[in-house]
């Protein structure tokens, strides 16, 4: 059983292209790799270190919206935004937030791609169905979850209220929340569940039915090969769906609540763009953004340097 | 001989087609939807049919926010429209933004186009002009906050007078809940606009100092008053047991009036095209209620909606042809007409006369409400307009307040002073932005 696995780690290994017999490719010339490489650094440069640094030097400008005059101030957009109660706020309900669908969307796309995975009839038009989703746009996708959840109007809180529970996003932070990330899971869901499906397409057959074959029940080949296995790509998704919660779920908070009621559903990202779109402080939102970044890179290197250890390629 | 007539019409061909090039263009950036949308391009035709030498060129751009930024990008890019229609709350920040603009009265007066400033109704002006009268921008579409009634539903539950007062308000909303309006009595859209902005000016109580700040940037708040308080404690009690319940920030709630759910609804006369089209019940608008024993209280209501912004650095030609715009949108007739179909207010004086004349409001009583709103009395300090920087941010930070206090986590004091403190806050911001 334990060779049969390892033997499977290095199918997986190969199948990941992680194998640690290193090929090197020697260069005659010194000027072709780096020509190799230059429209890659040249993406990188101009996609993400130019829009950096200019965040970076905005945090320290106070502008008007129209850009008519600036003024370099230092570290004031950062002490003004350290000085408001509702920063910290907006930090522990991204905590929450990203908690909660992170955990959802991982969790329901693991269930769902473990049963997509046996052999069903009509399996193919059920992954179909469920990677549809992840195409729908997020605002879109936020308009939907009004259109059933909207205190009044909703078609589906209707049943709600009539179970006797007072539905009420709209002033109730708890039922917006929910709403909130209801739909945000929802979307993630199709993603996750693509790379599990792949995940698990990629492991081979014989390990798991050896393991049968030595009496060991689904649920104990679960936890014991196909999660170990599936390792890399929780990795990858835990990593991609911390990036989606921090950055991309502004549509659709912006469709749904609005960063409301009384700014309980207000994440970081969610005020980098109501302080810098909607309140045109250039200033103080590029102060946001550099911070939100710096949180980014932060949790991305933990995770690489404690979370990766447990990863079995 | 045949290749000299191909010469010919090729020549020709060019003459017309650099003829056409000729005409200046004018971008019009606006963020009017559906019906709206549909006289704005209209408008559009119109002019460009009435004369050869410029084309008003339409483009829909989002939401008022949308287009506001988008505008502002643009300016920012080097390539804004010549036109920016933006929202009255925007005004501030447009004006702020010195040589990013061409203030209307300049561009009238250098262009040399017909245009008295007296023509037009000085309750909607006055929120575009500066202190010394001046008008910067070209009100386009207003309106004003009235209060919407299924006469229908009042019928049913008893209520045989429509509320004029705020007590009455509340009595009308509780008979309405025991006669099976469970889940709204009354309610309100745009909420920070009806409960605290046309609140104030309504009760002749300043919203800010400095006349709401139209006579200077270095304004603060005072919308913690305890008339205020009051209004806001009162809410926060009929809101427990939904006789008033919430319906948001912005006007998504506003589908509660036409569905009947809610048999009176606080929200602008902008709203009328809307009911007309979708309502399955015998309508009305009147004025917002108001509490008897403050003194002078109804005073005169604030106009919404927006205006048109000319922006700066275009060519003196693209100018002309924006001036000639702006005088054929002034003419009286097509304001009177404007009005009378978008139900938007007529800017002018000679088209509300008309109007008034032609006997259009015995018939359409609903869309006189606004112009009986803002004309009830001579305008005070406290009811001329307001003029706050970052003013879209400010209603966003006012609605947090008034929804932790809705919910029951802060008392009405302590939501009013915290929206006034972090409103004072961002007025600072704004004053330092834009005193330099």
């Amino acid at each position: 059983m334990r060779a049969s696995q390892d033997r499977s780690n290095n199918d997986l290994c190969r199948h990941w292209g992680l194998n640690h017999m290193e090929k090197r490719a020697h260069f005659s010339s010194k000027t072709v790799p780096y020509l190799l490489l230059l429209p890659q650094l040249a993406i990188t440069l101009i996609f993400f270190y130019w829009p950096a640094s200019q965040a970076i030097w905005q945090s320290f400008l106070m502008e008007d919206a129209f850009g008519l005059s600036s003024e370099f101030v230092g570290f004031d957009n950062y002490r003004h935004l350290f000085a408001q109660p509702e920063y910290y706020k907006a930090m522990s309900t991204t905590v929450v937030f990203s908690l909660a669908v992170g955990t959802l969307s991982l969790a329901c796309a693991l269930l769902l791609a473990t049963q997509a995975d046996k052999k069903l009839r009509g399996g193919e038009a059920f992954k179909t169905l469920l990677i549809w989703p992840y195409a729908v746009a997020p605002a879109i996708a936020g308009v939907l979850w009004i259109f059933m959840f909207h205190p009044s109007l909703g078609t589906l809180s209707q049943p709600i209220r009539a179970l006797g529970l007072d539905w009420n996003p709209l002033l109730n932070g708890n039922h917006a929340m929910t709403l909130l990330v209801l739909s945000a899971t929802w979307k993630q869901i199709s993603y996750n569940f693509l790379f599990f499906l792949a995940g698990l397409q990629s492991i081979p057959r014989s390990v798991i039915e050896a393991a049968a074959i030595d009496g060991a029940k689904p649920i104990r080949r679960f936890w014991t090969i196909v999660f170990p296995l599936l390792s890399p790509t929780t990795f990858f998704l835990i990593v991609v769906n911390v990036v989606y919660v921090f950055f991309e779920t502004f549509g659709i908070i912006d469709a749904v609540t609005g960063g409301g009621p009384a700014g309980q559903t207000t994440t970081l990202v969610y005020k980098v763009y109501a302080d810098g779109r909607v309140g045109g402080d250039l200033g103080g939102s590029a102060a946001q953004s550099v911070i939100l970044m710096v949180i980014v890179i932060a949790l991305t290197a933990f995770q690489f340097k404690f979370v990766e250890r447990k990863v079995q390629y | 001989m045949m290749k000299r007539t191909v010469l010919a019409a090729l020549a020709m061909g060019l003459a017309t087609s650099t003829s056409a090039f000729a005409q200046t263009e004018i971008q019009w950036w606006h963020a009017m939807t559906g019906a709206n949308n549909d006289v704005v391009n209209k408008l559009a035709e119109e002019f460009n049919a009435s004369q050869k030498d410029y084309k008003v060129v339409v483009a829909y751009k989002g939401s008022y926010a949308d287009a506001m930024n988008a505008g502002i990008a643009a300016y920012r890019a080097g390539n804004a429209p010549h036109i920016l229609q933006v929202f009255e709350v925007g005004t501030a920040t447009m004006m702020g933004a010195k040589g990013a603009i061409k203030p209307v009265y300049q561009l009238m007066a250098e262009t040399g186009e017909k245009f008295d400033p007296k023509a037009y109704l000085p309750t909607i002006t006055g929120y575009y002009s500066t202190a010394k009268g001046e008008m910067l921008s070209f009100p386009f579409n207003s309106s004003s906050m009235v209060m919407w009634i299924n006469k229908d539903e009042l019928k049913k539950a008893g209520v045989n007078e429509i509320p004029k007062t705020w007590p009455e308000v509340f009595e009308a909303g509780k008979k309405l809940k025991a006669a099976g309006h469970s889940t709204c009595g009354f309610t309100s859209a745009w909420t920070t606009w009806a409960m605290i902005e046309q609140f104030s000016a309504w009760h002749n109580v300043p919203l800010s100092t400095k006349a709401n700040g139209l006579d200077g940037f270095d304004t603060e708040l005072k919308f913690n008053s305890p008339l205020h308080v009051k209004h806001l404690e009162k809410l926060i009690e009929l809101q427990k047991d939904k006789t008033y319940d919430y319906s948001g920030r912005a006007n998504t709630g506003e589908g509660r009036f036409t569905s009947g759910e809610c048999a009176i609804m606080l929200t602008s006369s902008g709203f009328y095209g809307n009911v007309k089209a979708n309502a399955k019940f015998d309508f009305t608008s009147v004025p917002m209620p108001y509490y008897p024993d403050v003194a002078g209280a109804p005073q005169n209501s604030i106009i919404g909606g927006a205006s048109l912004w000319v922006m700066g650095g275009k060519s003196a030609e693209e100018y002309k042809g924006v001036a000639k715009f702006f005088a054929f949108l002034s003419d009286t007739d097509r304001q009177a007409k404007l009005h009378q179909e978008s139900g938007y207010l007529p800017i002018t004086k000679a088209a509300y006369d008309k109007t008034k004349a032609s006997g259009f409001y015995e018939k359409n009583p609903v869309l006189q409400t606004p112009l009986i709103e803002l004309t009830n009395k001579e305008p005070t300090e406290n009811s001329r307009g307001l003029r706050l920087g970052n003013m879209v941010q400010m209603r966003d930070v006012w609605s947090e307040e008034l929804e932790a206090a809705l919910a029951g986590q802060k008392s009405a004091k302590d939501a009013l002073d915290a929206a006034v403190s972090r409103g004072n806050q961002l007025l600072r911001q704004f004053e330092r932005t834009v005193a330099r």
